[in-house]
């Protein structure tokens, strides 16, 4: 049921990842995250110039049940915050991968090599461990 | 593995996410959280309330119990199918539970209690039953369904056979009649006109499927506790328990202080309250900024001193977030609210924030609307 394309790179904590053509990473939650949180309502977003560490909690997502952190998979920079989930959080239901995306992030040196991401594969894997 | 309804392989087939809740198994949405609020304020909704305990109480001497038992007076329930709403208090005004109590006739009623306090609530009641030789008897061949919404009523009554319809659709608010096999009342937990059905467990499936086929939407719990909320309906647990008494929990309408000579569990406590008032009361807050109030969040009174949020949550009616919270009396009009480290504005209202589908709190957007 869950929907991880092939394209990204995840991590434990439901984050997915995409490296863009100048360099920085898109993040997002993924399809599974969202539907677990059900119809968001709420995103706070990072501002751009923000210095974050791996690990460090930088976005929040809450649906109508729950709130939940989103950490930053890698440190570095903060260079965008999606703006548009002020006033239309449930793009993230809608569209996780897409424009759903909640901040972009230029990594620190070494970061993205040192980061603990997952593949596709993997992500399936501890989804399917969550299951049972 | 939590305990089940009699609908659960059901609302598994339905493809609702399950939780547990008070030990039970029960479904939290069926699809959009937000999109069942809305049936039920817009159309009809149905929902699984069979973890709730049903509990008949028989004898000659049940009226003079149930008036010792309860903070409000069963001497107001005058014709049979009659309900009241009521707390039931410890000695101290704290409160075990809140109910609905129905009388069925003079030596039979019905208490339904909340399924998170049902074994102590059976076990307080049986104890201070003994002195009124009543008998207690928990209907667990029952299940119960809410069915809620503007066109809730005339859905259900669609499933009646033409003479029991014609009595359900006449029965006024808070009444609730035997028909055939089904005890229909027209009560609910949702802001919205209804009826809540207590039948056989074996007839559940068979009317949950009847009334989707009707267009009556299933309804998971998440969308019952926005609905309340938005209702100013009381959640137990979390808007009052037994460290908090009727008064300082917005519930000082459902204690019958009057008859002065009527004795009940609770009185001489909330006779003490009333004559030194009570330092704490529980109001309403619509949040002016982005964000959403939840339980516990810290409120900030300008006047001084602090209180806290009870229940919160975002309002799918008024799109914005919502709560109720406990703070000093001198409280009044605006105050804030520490959502994680931030403190954000919040307007003081009296619930209910919506009823039957209509805002009943001015949504006026001030300077600090949305951008």
């Amino acid at each position: 049921m869950s929907n991880a394309p092939a394209d990204l790179r995840y991590t434990k904590s439901h984050e997915w990842l995409r490296s863009l053509a100048d360099g920085t990473v898109e993040i997002g939650i993924t399809d599974h995250a969202q539907h677990t949180l059900g119809d968001l309502v709420f995103v706070e977003v990072p501002q751009a110039g923000r210095k974050v560490q791996a690990g460090e909690a930088c976005a929040v997502v809450e649906s109508v049940k729950a709130a939940a952190d989103v950490y930053a998979p890698l440190a570095g920079e903060i260079t965008a915050g999606n703006e548009r989930l002020a006033t239309q959080p449930e793009t993230v239901n809608a569209q996780p991968y897409g424009a759903g995306w909640l901040m972009r992030l230029r990594p620190a040196p070494g970061a993205l090599e040192a980061a603990q991401l997952l593949s596709p594969a993997d992500y399936e894997k501890v989804l399917a461990a969550e299951e049972s | 593995m939590g305990r089940q309804t009699p609908l659960y392989k059901l609302h598994q087939e339905l493809g609702a996410r399950m939780v547990d809740f008070a030990g039970w198994e029960m479904p939290v949405q069926y699809g959009s959280q937000i999109g069942e609020h809305h049936a039920v304020r817009r159309a009809a909704g149905v929902f699984d309330v069979s973890h709730m305990g049903i509990v008949d109480l028989a004898g000659v001497r049940v009226r003079a119990f149930l008036q010792q038992l309860l903070a409000n007076d069963v001497a107001k329930l005058k014709a049979p199918g009659q309900a009241l709403y009521s707390c039931m208090l410890n000695e101290q005004g704290g409160v075990l539970d809140d109910l609905i109590v129905y009388r069925l006739d003079d030596s039979w009623y019905r208490v339904v209690v909340n399924a998170g306090t049902r074994a102590k609530d059976l076990a307080w009641m049986r104890t201070q039953a003994t002195a009124f030789d009543v008998e207690l008897s928990e209907r667990a061949d029952l299940a119960m369904l809410a069915i809620q919404g503007p066109q809730a009523r005339a859905k259900a009554a669609e499933l009646l056979a033409p003479p029991d319809a014609q009595a359900a659709l006449a029965l006024a608010s808070f009444l609730g009649r035997q028909l055939g096999s089904w005890f229909v009342a027209r009560t609910g937990y949702t802001g919205e006109d209804g009826f809540e059905i207590m039948l056989p467990a074996a007839e559940a499936v068979s009317t949950w499927r009847r009334l989707n086929s009707l267009g009556v939407a299933s309804c998971g719990l998440g969308a019952r506790d926005t609905l309340r909320l938005e209702a100013g309906l009381n959640l137990y647990g979390s808007d009052m328990d037994e460290s908090t008494h009727p008064f300082e929990s917005g519930l000082g309408w459902t204690v019958a202080m009057e008859p002065r000579e009527r004795s009940f569990i609770g009185r001489a406590a909330l006779e003490a309250i009333v004559k030194r008032g009570s330092p704490r009361k529980l109001v309403g807050l619509v949040l002016e900024d982005r964000g959403v109030l939840r339980g516990h969040q810290r409120v900030i009174v300008p006047a001084g001193g602090e209180g806290e949020i009870t229940s919160g949550t975002f309002s799918p009616t008024l799109e914005r977030s919502i709560a109720f919270a406990r703070v000093p009396s001198a409280t009044s009009e605006r105050v804030q609210v520490d959502i994680r480290g931030k403190l954000l504005g919040a307007r003081v209202v009296k619930p209910p924030f919506v009823r039957a589908g209509k805002p009943l709190v001015s949504l006026a957007t001030e300077a600090k609307d949305l951008p």
